[in-house]
């Protein structure tokens, strides 16, 4: 029914629908062959022109500047990465100088305090060795003194001892010589 | 005639005119190459205006139409294929935008015509032809004799290549033209079953429009599709044949 209907429809314009065209099937149909042609060649000609010209170089600069710009900015961001980099370097170096220094420093006045230190005792060290020379000088001519007192002692002992026991004179001389043979 | 389902292709003169007996009338099929042409150009051109460094969506809807057919061409025809860019990216452009414009109810489909169809394929068939003897000379009827091939069967090989040859403009052409038409003829057919049903059925023809209306909802949205990539089969074979004319030997 419908479908008829539509059939029918579409036979009657492929046999009997064209008015101008003398019964053609319009996309078959050569009356306006040349006409659309013509403005195909008219309008697509144009367009091709105003692709060619305008359209597509600018879209293609477009594009290509973006390319430039990222790859601009990529290379300023290694740039800028390096330069830190350098800097983090730097900062390290530095920090292993000083830490260096520091302990160079500490070592000099540590150096600096033993040598004191050392200087100071061999002093005391000397005053107390010069001041235990003196007192073994003193001693030394005390034990002396004391020593030669003896001589004296003995000659004045004996002297005595012989008057007591024997009554007897003897003259210094005479003691001292015996005494010093005594002695031997 | 409301169910005509061939109505929608009669050409009708808008602005006579004659010349030397030739009927050169700006038509509604001109009319409608000329919408296309303005529309596209329009935005392409208006779109690009400002030169964003960092795209607007107008503007990036022109730089993906560029990549697009720049990624079609470079794929299939190598860098030496980017000369070619601007016809094949108006090619691919202007029968998009027409077949778009055909989606409209009323609007006329320029691409239902095998005049058209048939001279873009004539041009691309042509330049193939002139550029690939103009670069290669001689050495372009390579193309039709595969390397590695056995002697014996070298001129059935050359027949074969030479007939597929010939046959690419017309199966070019005639692959876009049949498409649009037949698509366009099948959305009103069906479009036609409804209203049919109606006049036939009365008001319980209504509840039975549903169906055919419903194909044509699902038709339309095929069309769409179709109307895409017509343009797109036909911009990437006229890549191909172009790289034949670039590089002849398989």
């Amino acid at each position: 029914m419908f479908i008829s209907k539509a059939l029918a429809a579409t036979s009657e314009a492929a046999h009997g629908g064209g008015h101008e065209s003398g019964g053609n099937f319009p996309p078959f149909d050569p009356t306006y062959f040349a006409s659309q042609l013509l403005w195909l060649a008219i309008t697509f000609g144009l367009f091709y022109f105003l692709m060619a010209r305008i359209v597509l170089p600018r879209i293609s600069s477009i594009l290509e500047t973006r390319k430039d710009r990222i790859s601009q900015d990529l290379d300023e961001a290694q740039r800028l990465k390096d330069e830190s980099d350098h800097a983090h370097a730097a900062y390290e170096q530095e920090l292993a100088q000083a830490k260096q220094n520091a302990h160079a420093i500490a070592q000099e006045a540590k150096d600096k305090a033993k040598a004191d230190a050392d200087a100071q005792r061999s002093k005391i060290e000397e005053t107390l060795a010069k001041k235990l020379s003196q007192a073994e000088a003193k001693i030394a001519k005390i034990k002396n003194a004391a020593l030669a007192e003896v001589g004296t002692i003995a000659a004045d002992t004996a002297e005595t001892i012989v008057k007591e026991l024997i009554g007897g004179k003897l003259t210094k001389a005479e003691i001292a010589k015996a005494i010093t043979a005594a002695g031997k | 005639m409301a169910n005509d389902p061939i109505h929608q292709f009669q050409i009708t003169k808008l602005i006579p005119l004659e010349v030397g007996g030739v009927d050169l009338s700006f038509t509604n099929s001109a009319l409608f190459m000329t919408l296309t042409v303005a529309l596209t150009a329009g935005f392409l051109i208006l779109s690009t205006n400002g030169r964003g460094l960092i795209p607007g969506r107008l503007q990036s809807i022109s730089e993906m139409c560029f990549e697009f057919v720049a990624n079609l061409l470079r794929d299939s025809a190598g860098s030496e294929g980017m000369k070619f860019f601007p016809m094949v990216f108006s090619l691919f452009m202007f029968i998009l935008v027409s077949n778009l414009f055909g989606m409209f109810p009323y609007f006329f489909t320029v691409m239902t015509h095998i005049i058209i169809t048939a001279a873009f394929a004539i041009m691309v068939i042509g330049t193939v032809i002139i550029y690939g003897l103009m670069k290669n000379g001689f050495g372009f009827f390579k193309l039709f004799v595969p390397q590695g091939v056995p002697g014996v069967l070298v001129p059935v090989i050359v027949f074969i290549e030479v007939l597929s040859f010939v046959s690419r403009p017309i199966s070019l052409s005639v692959r876009l033209f049949a498409n649009m038409l037949a698509g366009h003829i099948t959305l009103k057919v069906f479009a036609g079953f409804a209203v049919s049903m109606i006049g036939a059925f009365g008001a319980g023809g209504f509840a039975l429009a549903i169906l055919p209306i419903a194909f044509t909802v699902a038709l339309t949205a095929l069309e769409f599709l179709v109307a895409f990539l017509q343009a797109y089969v036909f911009a990437i074979l006229t890549c191909m044949y172009l790289n034949d004319a670039i590089h002849p030997s398989h």
